[in-house]
């Protein structure tokens, strides 16, 4: 008995020290910020990259910046970016540059990982106002957008044609969109297939005139008479057959769907053309502006801005990076290389002159709404989603009060 | 290990007794010394790459931390029991999650785990037979799956299980048209009660959602798996079963064929032997192969992430995958330790629990 006990004890010293002595190298606190180092820096810039062509972009580019500066920058594409950057800002060694997901910038801002330097940035008014809002966290101008997409109804013409349509009958608003869903429907044609998240549905809450919540990102707003009526369109169109989401059609997102020509409209952002270039590059089709609801046009934007470390010790050569990366020419560089729209406005000309086909994505960039800012949403707007998926046999009434329920929670606390 | 050193010590002991007391403990104490000098490579390895880690998240379990910098200074906020309350007695999002995911976890190992011992104990008694041919060739096919990667397998389920798959091409040919697996929410339980006329799917009596513990609602806790998952406890049940038949081959090859024929000579019929002389004969191994498969059932993660990521409608949430979602997409580390020590104390005490159950009975522990 006796020896057990010292067993036992002589174990738990052991994990004692053990602990001591593990603490005792590097857990001490860093100061709130972080000194500027001297020299030449070693930028270390971490992108969440959309394939081959976006990190050999993003490489040149700032192999061009290290050259010029007389710095170095490595760019490391992220397997999986949020787990990569949590567990870098929890060992302290973040990278000194790296992608914000425009739903994810409110965590970031709010655990103060993320340097505001946005007004340092020359033109730093110069990008769209909504992206602008998108990386504001309680009145403050974090970060400038990378570049950004939205969302456009993509029609394909071959179907579109056999279902007797025309280029005049393109809806632009809801009750145009339902009657030339049914005529559509009417030829044996699946109408449209649109994913069911939060990220495409949205969309119609934006043209009712609701939000999930206030544009602040403060209040919620998810149980207004507005969200009710989007809800309820988007359920008589799934009731009625005239739209389906991917996974009844075997899909597993919108543009799938789409380019296997299960229906004959999406709607998915830019995105698409990549996709559609590269697995189904005989299908022909069209992109146009969403139509337009009770409350007018509307859509949504998603985005990525260039976020710097807090922690970092390279601060002035990490904007200097940023502005290389953001100037007109160089955005202009990114979009031809993989199809990316610009975020300052002053390249928007440049960019409707060399892909004309875009313009309805650009001109979403007006009117467009960016996700929810606000910290702790991820799994209030998890379960939104899990929602959507049974709107068919939900009730729109019961979905929202929850949502704004949980909204609330999140904002509060 | 300390028995063994006990023993030694004794024996040494009786030996030096023809001496001085004093060179007795010596003589023993330097055993001693030697023994913990023996042992210590291990016991650090074990408190650096084990202990530690536990008592570290166990530390971030009763903090706010947010992920950023350590949680081992004084700026974190400690919150206590709080984030453990928060899963049980607060009512809001996180213990509505959390309780689906126990629910959907609860499920699952009700069906894998006599599913995969049996089918295990089943294969591993067809390799064992004395008059099977190629018997090689058998034990490497039940075994293969477990050596491949559980990744590539449950992509290849993917597409299995797709709504116009494999699976579904076959319920074809026998007239049947196969649900659409991943994205079919529907629980089993719930589908069957619709069948048999006792409750209505789309329309549950109100008698059963109107209340129900920890915040979901009788009828929520009474779904049964979803299709989904359902497509899961199948991919499972197949790769982890090869594992478990080889354990059982090997126990099977220890039973002496004496006793069999001693249980032919007395009359015993083909069931009666199995009943009566294997299934006894196995029972360590049954409780190793049970207890292995509540703990992997219990910490299904791989196939949640590849598959469904808790879609559709978090009908295939488990608390491993919850808790790596809270803490590295929400960046509430606290939450995501806390739900982890929940899961591993729902482990240890079913694993005690089997110990009881499986106990021999006449006093032997």
């Amino acid at each position: 008995m006796t020896r057990r006990t010292t067993t036992a004890l002589a174990a738990a010293a052991a994990a004692c020290a053990l602990l001591a002595a593990g603490c005792g190298s590097g857990f001490e606190d860093n100061p709130a910020s972080t000194p500027q180092s001297s020299g030449p820096a070693k930028l270390q810039i971490l992108i969440g990259s959309s394939g081959e062509a976006e990190t050999k972009a993003v490489q040149d580019a700032a192999a061009a910046w290290a050259k010029a500066t007389g710095n170095s920058a490595t760019v490391i594409p992220a397997q999986d970016m949020s787990q990569q950057l949590g567990q870098a800002f929890a060992g302290d060694s973040p990278p000194d540059v790296f992608y914000v997901e425009a739903g994810r910038f409110a965590d970031y801002a709010s655990v103060g990982a993320l340097e505001p330097y946005a007004s340092k940035i020359s033109d730093s008014e110069g990008f769209y106002e909504s992206l602008r809002n998108t990386f504001t966290f309680n009145g403050t101008y974090y970060c400038v957008p990378k570049d950004f997409s939205t969302l456009g109804l993509v029609i394909n013409t071959e179907l579109w044609k056999k279902a007797g349509l025309t280029e005049d009958d393109v809806p632009t608003t809801w009750e145009e969109f339902t009657s030339v869903a049914k005529k559509i429907k009417d030829a044996g044609i699946t109408p449209l297939v649109v994913a069911d998240t939060r990220d495409r549905l949205g969309a119609f809450m934006k043209q009712a005139g609701g939000w999930i919540t206030s544009p602040d990102g403060k209040q919620a707003t998810a149980d207004s008479p507005q969200n009710l009526q989007a809800l309820e369109y988007v359920q008589s169109l799934l009731k009625d057959g005239l739209a389906v989401y991917p996974s009844a059609v075997d899909a597993g997102w919108g543009g799938e769907a789409f380019g296997k020509e299960k229906a004959a409209m999406t709607i998915e952002g830019n995105w698409i053309k990549g996709a559609m270039k590269a697995d189904f590059p005989d299908v022909k089709y069209t992109v146009h502006e969403l139509p337009a609801g009770p409350a007018g046009k509307g859509t949504l934007s998603f985005t990525n801005c260039w976020g710097i470390a807090a922690k970092s010790k390279y601060k002035e050569q990490a904007i200097s990076f940023v502005e290389a990366m953001t100037t007109v020419d160089q955005q202009m560089a990114f979009a031809k290389a993989f199809g990316v729209m610009p975020s300052r406005t002053a390249a928007a000309d440049a960019y409707s002159k060399e892909f004309p086909e875009d313009a309805a994505f650009l001109k979403g960039a007006e009117y467009a709404q960016g996700p929810v800012n606000a910290p702790k949403m991820e799994s209030v707007l998890v379960d939104f989603d899990t929602a959507l998926q049974k709107l068919k046999d939900g009730d729109p009434k019961q979905i929202l009060s929850r949502l704004q329920e949980n909204t609330k929670a999140a904002l509060g606390g | 290990m300390a028995d063994a050193t006990l023993t030694r010590g004794r024996l040494t002991g009786a030996r030096g007794a023809r001496g001085t007391g004093g060179r007795r403990r010596s003589v023993r104490s330097a055993e001693n010394l030697a023994g913990w000098l023996f042992v210590a490579p291990a016991l650090v390895i074990i408190g650096l790459f084990v202990l530690l880690p536990i008592l570290m998240a166990l530390w971030v379990s009763i903090t706010a931390w947010n992920g950023q910098g350590s949680p081992f200074t004084g700026s974190v906020e400690v919150v206590g029991l709080e984030n453990y309350t928060r899963l049980f007695t607060e009512e809001g999002l996180a213990r509505q999650d959390f309780m689906t995911s126990l629910r959907n976890n609860a499920y699952y190992v009700l069906v894998v785990v006599p599913l995969q011992t049996a089918l295990a104990l089943g294969l591993a008694m067809v390799v064992n037979a004395r008059l099977l041919k190629g018997k090689t060739f058998f034990r490497t096919a039940f075994y293969f799956p477990s050596v491949t990667s559980s990744v590539a397998i449950s992509v290849v389920f993917l597409f299995i299980f797709a709504n116009s798959g494999v699976v579904n091409g076959l319920l074809a040919m026998f007239g049947v048209q196969g649900p659409m697996w991943f994205s079919d929410s529907r629980g089993v339980l719930h589908l069957l009660l619709d069948g048999i006329g006792l409750a209505d799917i789309d329309d549950p009596p109100a008698m059963l959602t109107e209340s129900g513990p920890f915040g979901l609602s009788w009828w929520e806790w009474l779904s049964g798996p979803s299709v989904a998952m359902c497509s899961i406890i199948v991919l499972n049940v197949w790769t982890t079963s090869g594992t478990f038949m080889l354990m059982f081959l090997a126990a099977l090859q220890n039973v002496p064929v004496s006793l069999e024929e001693a249980a032919m000579l007395d009359g015993a019929n083909r069931w009666q032997r199995f009943r009566n002389v294997t299934l006894p004969a196995l029972r360590s191994t049954m409780f190793l192969v049970l207890t292995l498969g509540v703990i992997g059932t219990w910490q299904v993660f791989d196939q949640i992430y590849v598959m469904s990521q808790g879609n559709p409608a978090k009908t295939t949430l488990t608390p491993a995958y919850l808790s790596y979602r809270t803490a590295f997409r929400d960046f509430d580390y606290g939450s995501g330790a806390a739900i982890s020590f929940v899961l591993f104390l729902i482990i240890v005490v079913l694993t005690l629990g089997q110990r009881l159950l499986l106990r021999e009975r006449g006093g032997r522990s």
